[in-house]
């Protein structure tokens, strides 16, 4: 490809190129040997002498004018600028070439309307994008990537429950909106099934009324209680609340647990389409370390690269599942976080409820359903992974080419359990007290000066290397200097009181 | 009696059922039928035959082997051509009974250093290789070349230039005005196109661009895709030459329009971009036609083609209007406005045309040639020109041609 590019270019002329007998062989036409074309060779010449003390294209000029006195010559051996002009973007600007009647030149042999030489390059006069029309063009691509969804992507797409636990706390805006956005992507029909602990609230009803999308709002009467430990097992249950809605329901189609702090990627949904019953995908845990140093030394010591654990199903090399990742607990033993407002890292559990996808028809309370499946109504007690929530883990069928692709990430980001924030994150009634901080490299009065000057001021202190395009700049400036003295002085002063501070 | 017609009917309309279900009803393609009918998928074998001139290799194999690069431009077709028809069914070595005669001459071959092909020798290489066939083998002189054919896919085709007015000075070698040309170059009304010559697609390697297909599902997210030169600022400086002003025009209304995706660049990722975008430039350059049509064709991405008058490749098979989107050069100030006014409904139909396997295939020259590819449609073309009409045929003694026409350095020996 890059070859017919640059043959193209150089297609046209090529007296550049390595050539023995060439040039002499094709180009004795016999124009050189005529007085005419001596003239004119000439006065090509000459016109372009002028030209080069002018500054603009004298030929260009004189053939105009010769033009509407003389008649008109054959077409090939004259000059091709006689060929029709509408050049709009001329040198001289007070070219007349509008108002010149063109001369056509008539092709000898054929009627063709299309003329070789010279012709205009024709703008438009406001040539940038015009909004209606790239709105029209979206919308094309709207339609092309619908339909190649249809032709390519899955078949037959199956509506997405998602069962996401929450609770109103400082953070909880951060990552329901993030969970939110994620939802509001993706191409399939979803139905989203809200439970929150301690009630349904206004908080999280209004948050997620923002979505439109379908959505079940349901309270959990517990709260949050303050232990990790406490709270995965009270996820579990709200968690089971949730699968409960589906079989009273009777929706019909994939059931997927979307914790609002974890992070979705949209392969996810598409993956999940060709679950059959049960099946599973790969966590990214991202568990944060509060102590960087420790873990630092730690890794130095170890011979692995460190790379990021991962919980999922795991394959032997027939692409049958083999057995479990889990997360390595070992290395943080004694130290992981206990309540909510300790510094240390967060660890999940064995197996993560979000890496777990199901189909709704195994929630139904008749159906055919296969008998590994166990009631959900039965179990209401402990339920340490989503594992036992079947009778045989070997059934769950690994997703993301068996558990290779990793498609959401584990995180647990919280604030203290005290942490306030205001009601639905507006601040009402305004703040009343104000209190100027001085910590700002700018003046407080901003000054009336022309903008040309701020870039000198502010590039005086933190960086020298610009320090001899101050000087210039400064030099050419000094007649203004003059007044604006009084001014800069006031100005250096603040900068040095500020950065004293 | 009553039971075996209605045995029989049952029978129809069971195999009515099963034909409707296998015939091509796949929602993602379209049949293609040009103006000469659905023949894009017919087979040469058995409808002509084609009797190959043997040739001194100082005409084929000595030139390839003095530069081996002829074999990956965009104008290998020639020796591809040959190649292909010295391994075909449809050779005969009986030129009694052959219906066409082909020449092997390479006549693309004499490159620069920088790749790109002189045609200053080629007519007086065209001449020699005529002379020696026509005092070799009596069917030259019975015609005077009506029922041969040459494959001369060099710029301007036969004219033998590829500077465009001296180009249509020299007009069609006048040896070769009665024989059908294979070539590249297609404008109408044009001195270099002959009546009867059949357009081909240049030359795109086939396994470089099947080795980059990326997978179906990922969305076409550009809406105009292309690269390439918008000046020729070695040749044409000021601009209004090259590409007739078309591509300078292109630059200076649309550089900054975010949905036109056009630079200079040479990318790597040039063949899996044009996968991601639904409309692909084909601009004319310094000649109408390009080997970006063939991309285009072969990754999908719709070609819009601005080039006043040009004539697309095997244009009676293709039906050019209803795949690509035609603008003229005197409209390329309101590109954008044309092609976002086109209703999707048809977008998509072109885009369905597109992913027709036969239209891929047609446009290109893989090595083995599986049926239904540009050899074939080459051959097709030249089926339907038979039978050959009586008056080809010239009385014994008649001399229709001038044999020293044209510029004297032609004349010279090769």
């Amino acid at each position: 490809m890059k070859l017919s590019a640059l043959q193209q270019s150089y297609l046209g002329r090529r007296s550049n190129s390595f050539r023995s007998s060439g040039p002499l062989d094709s180009s004795s036409d016999g124009a050189f040997k005529s007085p005419a074309a001596v003239f004119w060779l000439v006065l090509h010449g000459l016109s372009c002498l002028i030209s080069l003390l002018l500054g603009f294209r004298f030929s260009r000029l004189v053939f105009l004018l010769l033009s509407t006195s003389s008649t008109y010559t054959s077409p090939f051996h004259s000059p091709t600028e006689l060929a029709k002009t509408l050049d709009i973007r001329s040198v001289i600007p007070a070219d007349p070439v509008g108002n010149v009647p063109l001369p056509f030149p008539n092709k000898t042999a054929t009627n063709s309307r299309v003329v070789v030489g010279r012709h205009g390059i024709r703008i438009r006069p406001w040539p940038h994008p015009n909004p209606v029309e790239v709105m029209k063009a979206h919308r094309i691509i709207e339609r092309v990537q619908t339909e190649q969804r249809l032709q390519f992507g899955v078949k037959d797409p199956r509506k997405i429950i998602v069962v996401t636990p929450t609770y109103v706390r400082t953070f909880q805006s951060l990552h329901l909106t993030g969970v939110m956005h994620s939802l509001m992507l993706v191409p399939y029909d979803l139905v989203w099934i809200v439970v929150e602990a301690g009630g349904v609230s206004n908080e999280t009803a209004s948050l997620i009324a923002k979505s439109g999308l379908r959505t079940i709002h349901v309270g959990f009467s517990q709260r949050m209680p303050n232990s990790w430990d406490e709270r995965h097992k009270l996820e579990t249950k709200m968690r089971l609340r949730g699968l409960r809605i589906v079989r009273e329901k009777i929706l019909d189609g994939i059931v997927i647990f979307a914790d609002d702090s974890n992070m979705h990627s949209m392969e996810l949904f598409d993956e999940i389409q060709n679950v059959k019953w049960f099946g599973a995908v790969s966590v990214g845990i991202l568990a944060n370390s509060a102590n960087i140093d420790e873990m630092v030394v730690e890794k130095r010591g170890e011979e692995e690269n460190p790379r990021m654990p991962v919980q999922g199903p795991a394959c032997n090399v027939s692409n049958m599942l083999a057995g479990w990742h889990t997360f390595n607990t070992l290395p943080f033993a004694g130290k992981s976080a206990v309540y909510i407002d300790d510094r240390a890292t967060v660890l999940p559990r064995k197996l993560e409820w979000s890496g777990f996808v199901l189909n709704s028809r195994l929630l139904w309370k008749d159906g055919d359903k296969p008998e590994w499946m166990k009631d959900i109504d039965t179990l209401d007690g402990d339920i340490e992974s989503p594992l036992d929530l079947v009778k045989d883990p070997s059934v769950v069928e690994p997703l993301g080419s068996c558990g290779r692709r990793v498609l959401l990430w584990w995180l647990r980001v919280e604030a203290r359990a005290d942490s306030k924030f205001p009601p639905r994150w507006i601040i009402d009634p305004p703040l009343e007290i104000t209190v100027p901080s001085k910590l700002t490299p700018w003046p407080d009065t901003p000054p009336e000066l022309p903008s040309h000057e701020k870039p000198v001021i502010g590039i005086q202190e933190p960086i020298v290397k610009h320090t001899t395009k101050t000087r210039t700049s400064r030099s050419k400036r000094r007649s203004k200097r003059k007044h604006d003295e009084t001014r800069t002085d006031r100005r250096t002063t603040g900068f040095d009181k500020t950065l004293q501070n | 009696m009553s039971k075996c017609l209605w045995l029989w009917g049952l029978l129809f309309i069971a195999l009515g059922f099963a034909w409707s279900i296998t015939a091509e009803r796949n929602p993602r393609t379209e049949r293609i039928s040009g103006s000469a009918g659905d023949v894009l998928e017919d087979d040469p074998v058995g409808r002509l035959k084609v009797y190959v001139y043997e040739l001194p290799s100082k005409y084929n194999k000595k030139i390839l082997q003095k530069d081996p690069r002829c074999l990956s431009h965009m104008f290998a077709a020639e020796i591809f051509m040959h190649r292909f028809l010295l391994s075909s069914p449809v050779r005969t070595l009986n030129p009694e009974e052959a219906d066409w005669f082909y020449t092997p001459i390479y006549a693309t071959c004499d490159l620069t250093p920088t790749g790109l092909p002189l045609p200053f020798k080629s007519p007086r290489m065209v001449r020699s290789a005529i002379q020696l066939i026509s005092s070799s083998w009596p069917y030259w002189n019975r015609t005077e070349g009506a029922d041969h054919f040459f494959v001369v896919p060099h710029d301007f085709g036969a004219c033998f230039h590829y500077q465009e007015e001296k180009a249509t000075e020299r007009g069609i070698l006048p040896i070769l005005r009665r024989a059908t040309l294979v070539q590249t170059f297609g404008q109408r009304n044009h001195v270099c196109l002959n009546e009867g010559s059949i357009t081909i697609p240049p030359y795109a390697p086939p396994q470089k661009m099947q080795a980059r297909q990326i997978p179906p599902d990922t969305p076409r997210s550009i809406f105009v895709y292309f690269r390439g030169l918008f000046y020729d600022v070695n040749n044409d400086p000021e601009g209004g030459y090259y590409a007739r002003g078309a591509r300078a025009a292109v630059w200076e209304n649309f550089k900054s329009n975010p949905l036109f995706d056009i630079s200079t660049e040479h990318p790597t990722t040039y063949y899996e971009d044009m996968q991601r975008a639904i409309f692909c430039l084909c601009p004319l350059g310094w000649a109408p036609w390009s080997p970006r049509l063939v991309e285009a064709v072969v990754f999908g991405c719709i070609p819009v083609i601005i080039a006043d008058d040009i004539v697309l490749p095997f244009a009676d098979a293709i039906p050019w209007e209803e795949i690509g989107v035609f603008v003229a050069e005197e409209d390329v100030p309101k590109l954008d406005k044309i092609l976002t006014s086109i209703p999707p409904h048809v977008i998509l139909r072109k885009q369905r045309l597109l992913a027709n396997p036969s239209m891929k295939r047609a446009m290109l020259f893989p090595q083995p040639t599986p049926p239904g590819d540009a050899f074939h449609q080459i051959l097709n073309g030249l089926a339907r020109k038979l039978p050959h009409p009586k008056s080809v045929y010239l009385k014994p003694g008649e001399k229709i041609l001038n044999w020293t026409a044209g510029p004297i350095t032609d004349l010279k020996p090769w």
